[in-house]
């Protein structure tokens, strides 16, 4: 057997200086060789403990395996077995906690590269889709149909299943521009909204409608949809996109945005080619972001971008409970993120109503909490006034009330979740299914997809039996 | 695609559409509002209801050109079509049979008191509409509020029509007449319904405001449209638009309306720069 190879392919980069001040994707992407390369390191272990990592169980070894006999058709398959979107897992999965984590190699050196492979053969799936777009063979029709509620990852992978199944299957959008999370929150430079797109239409090549513009339970209800637009089962899945803020005074001067605004309006409306695009957003100069998930990096590396001459991070840990992706933060970090670990704000301060300042305290750490992180404990007379002219809270979201509030008979957990079976996603309510992070509260975008394909099969289930029951009831 | 199926010019600068949205006219009620996009790349602007037809399946707006959204939406005509449309959002306005209620619309804001007026009446209140203007010319929809209300006053700032002065005026001696008022209902500029909160207030009348912050999704996304109301932060799209106008923190929304004002008029000059260009293009 060859010698194992410790260290992984590097990824190239866009400069840091370079991308820091434009919105190009950062990483740019595995070769056929540098792919090669990395495959070759992975040593195909018969029980392989990636893919207990993994929230989908792709078969990891299978599709490694036919990546390095250059069998890129085989590849795909493998990985679109369990994953509907590889590109997009490719690029934003926390490999490092997932399968990663697992990697037998990674216990002697660097764990083989599974994301940036998945990312490879996932953009290659795509290019020959594009150059050869095949129509998807057309499924014995059922003559069920499935009204799904959201079209995030989660919404995406049930419907795209669903209609493979041979369902009729109609997505209902709120925003204008079908993607959820994927189109309006994680920026363009870690995730080219292209990808996104191009996966879109795949969904709606399987024959999905996508009606955007319908903001279930404003627009139409569930039980309306069920009882009077002669759906026979519902998917929610409609995500936790509801902004927190922290509750501290100033919180709604001229120039506090939540992430989900600032995000919003630099993504899904586009502002940064403002005035191409209509939507403004200000482009402050010196910015605090409040917060230290992946929410967090996307905001302070977009406000970097519009130009900021400080763009920094406000949390309370320290950096080794930052639950960011260690990709971002090292990637923030290149581009001159300012980090200010345990600072906790307490008042934003203004002046004519528009931020002048922060007011923040400094913390240390003290005993474990419920989390089992070390809880951050004020230090005494640390008291200081950070100049800023913007804050913007990345601070987590809730579920979106809107559908939950207006559903009879929906459970609800005490966060506002929908409470659904883990198995299959099936809800207190009959006929009703959810998955993704209106049940988990936010999470990520492998776990919702994972739900949304558990849902599908569990409706179909559900669907294929209904045509008895019916018989039954009419003889 | 949303088509325009009528178009009618109040003034130079306030316009009526009727659109075709079968969806949002199903369900819509007097008091919500559609969020819309004039075209791709363009933004998404909040417009309140101002009528709607279930049977037709349409949903009328009525709208001032003040920026340029507005600008590019007025340049559209019958068979153009907006790009998205999406609504009813909101909460409805509560109406309910609460004895005698005074509507009270200011400028193109009258337009959207019109389903409401219309609502209360039917809902058996004696509905006394107070509008106001700048001028004449700027006074619209008068026969129509006319028609929903039992008793209507016409107010000019100016005094070129009906009395002179502002809607808080007429409101003020209704209240310090001691004729029984139950409910009032303000929707047009925030000044406007901040001074109706304030006159209605010393005399112990709820009364009933439509907030309009700036928004961007209209479905709780984003929190740009969050007031504050009875100390407490809400997002307008979601928990209102209409709240308790002796609550509101007036300043708070009339600060977070300006964010953007220097933006806004970036755009337009950039708008009516591009416009001019393409009619140079065009004659080329
Ligand atoms: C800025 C940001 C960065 C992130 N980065 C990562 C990352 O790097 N890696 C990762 O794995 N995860 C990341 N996440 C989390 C991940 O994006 C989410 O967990 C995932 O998108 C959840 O998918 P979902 O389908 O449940 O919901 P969402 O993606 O939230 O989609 C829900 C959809 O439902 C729509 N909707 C809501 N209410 C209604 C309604 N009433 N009617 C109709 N439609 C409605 C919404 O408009 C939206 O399109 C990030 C999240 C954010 C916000
Ligand atoms: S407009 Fe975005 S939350 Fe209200």
């Amino acid at each position: 057997m060859a010698k194992l190879n410790l260290n992984r392919q590097p990824m190239p980069e866009q400069d840091h200086k370079e991308r820091a001040r434009n919105f190009k994707e950062v990483t740019l992407g595995y070769s056929l060789e540098t792919a090669l390369a990395e495959a070759e390191r992975c040593i195909i272990c018969p029980k392989p403990a990636c893919v207990k990592g993994c929230p989908v169980n792709v078969p990891i070894p299978d599709f490694i395996k036919a990546l390095r006999e250059n069998d890129l058709p085989g590849a795909a398959k493998a990985l679109k077995s369990k994953n509907n979107l590889p590109s997009i897992c490719g690029r934003v999965c926390p490999q490092e906690s997932q399968c990663e984590a697992l990697c037998v190699v990674g216990k002697k050196g660097a764990p083989i590269a599974i994301g940036r492979l998945e990312r490879y053969v996932g953009d290659w799936e795509l290019r020959r889709m594009e150059e050869n777009p095949s129509v998807p063979a057309k499924p014995t029709p059922t003559g069920k149909r499935v009204a799904v509620v959201g079209a995030g990852p989660s919404g995406l992978t049930a419907a795209a299943d669903l209609a493979r199944l041979g369902h009729s299957v109609t997505i209902f959008e709120a925003l204008h521009k079908p993607g959820g999370v994927l189109i309006y929150g994680i920026p363009e430079f870690r995730l080219p909204k292209s990808i996104v797109g191009a996966e879109v239409d795949y969904v709606r090549s399987l024959g999905v409608e996508i009606v955007v513009d319908s903001v279930i339970g404003r627009t139409v209800t569930v039980d309306e949809l069920l009882d009077e637009e002669g759906f026979d089962v519902v998917f929610l899945g409609t995500g936790a996109g509801l902004p927190n803020f922290m509750g501290i005074p100033g919180e709604n001067l001229n120039g506090v945005y939540s992430a989900n605004e600032f995000l919003t309006r630099a993504n899904l409306m586009k502002a940064y080619a403002f005035p191409e695009a209509d939507t403004p957003i200000k482009r402050s100069k010196r910015v605090a972001v409040v917060g230290g998930g992946n929410v967090a990096m996307d905001a302070v590396r977009t406000a970097l971008r519009l130009g900021a001459e400080e763009a920094s991070i406000v949390y309370r840990r320290s950096e080794e409970e930052l639950p960011a992706r260690r990709e971002e933060f090292e990637h923030a970090k290149d581009e001159g993120i300012v980090f200010r670990f345990l600072t906790n704000p307490v008042e934003i301060l203004g002046d004519k109503g528009w931020v002048v300042g922060m007011k923040c305290l400094e913390m240390e750490l003290g005993e474990p909490d419920a989390s089992g992180r070390r809880r951050p404990v004020i230090k005494p007379g640390s008291e200081f006034v950070l100049d800023v002219d913007a804050v913007i809270m990345a601070i987590g979201t809730s579920p979106n009330p809107l559908v939950t509030r207006t559903t009879r008979g929906l459970e609800l957990n005490r966060h506002g979740t929908v409470v659904a079976d883990p198995e299959t996603g099936k809800s207190s309510k009959d006929k009703v299914w959810a998955g993704g992070d209106i049940v988990t509260g936010a999470a990520t975008v492998i776990s919702a997809m994972g739900a949304g394909k558990r849902a599908a099969l569990s409706i179909h289930e559900f669907l294929m039996m209904e045509p008895r029951i019916n018989a039954d009831r009419s003889g | 695609m949303y088509r325009i199926l009528e178009r009618e010019d109040l003034t130079d600068t306030i316009h009526v559409f009727k659109i075709d949205a079968p969806a949002v006219a199903k369900r819509a009620k007097p008091g919500q509002f559609v969020i819309l996009r004039v075209a791709e790349d363009g933004e998404r602007i909040p417009l309140t209801i101002a009528d709607f037809d279930r049977k037709a399946g349409t949903i009328t707006v009525v709208f001032m050109e003040v920026g340029k959204t507005t600008m590019q939406m007025a340049k559209l005509g019958v068979g153009d079509s907006l790009a998205n449309f999406a609504g009813p959002l909101g909460l409805p306005t509560e109406v309910e049979k609460f004895g005698r209620v005074v509507v009270v619309g200011g400028g193109f804001g009258v337009a959207t008191t019109y389903p409401i007026a219309r609502a209360m009446k039917e809902a058996g209140n004696e509905v006394i509409t107070i509008m106001g203007a700048r001028t004449k010319d700027l006074l619209i929809w008068e026969d129509m509020m006319r028609s929903a209300s039992h008793e209507l006053i016409v107010c000019t700032d100016d005094g070129s029509y009906g009395r002179k002065g502002l809607v808080t005026a007429p409101l003020k001696e209704m209240l310090e007449d001691d004729c029984r008022i139950d409910r009032v209902v303000a929707i047009g500029p925030a000044i406007m319904m901040k001074f109706v909160a304030l006159t209605s207030q010393p005399f112990g009348v709820p009364t009933v405001v439509s907030l309009n912050p700036l928004m961007v999704d209209g479905t709780g996304l984003c929190g740009a449209c969050r007031v504050s109301v009875d100390g407490v932060t809400k997002f307008a799209c979601v928990d209102g638009p209409d709240f308790d106008g002796h609550k509101v923190d007036w300043d708070l929304l009339l600060a977070r309306q300006k964010i953007f004002v220097e933006e806004e008029k970036i755009s337009l000059e950039h708008w009516r720069h591009h416009e001019s260009c393409e009619c140079s293009k065009a004659k080329a």
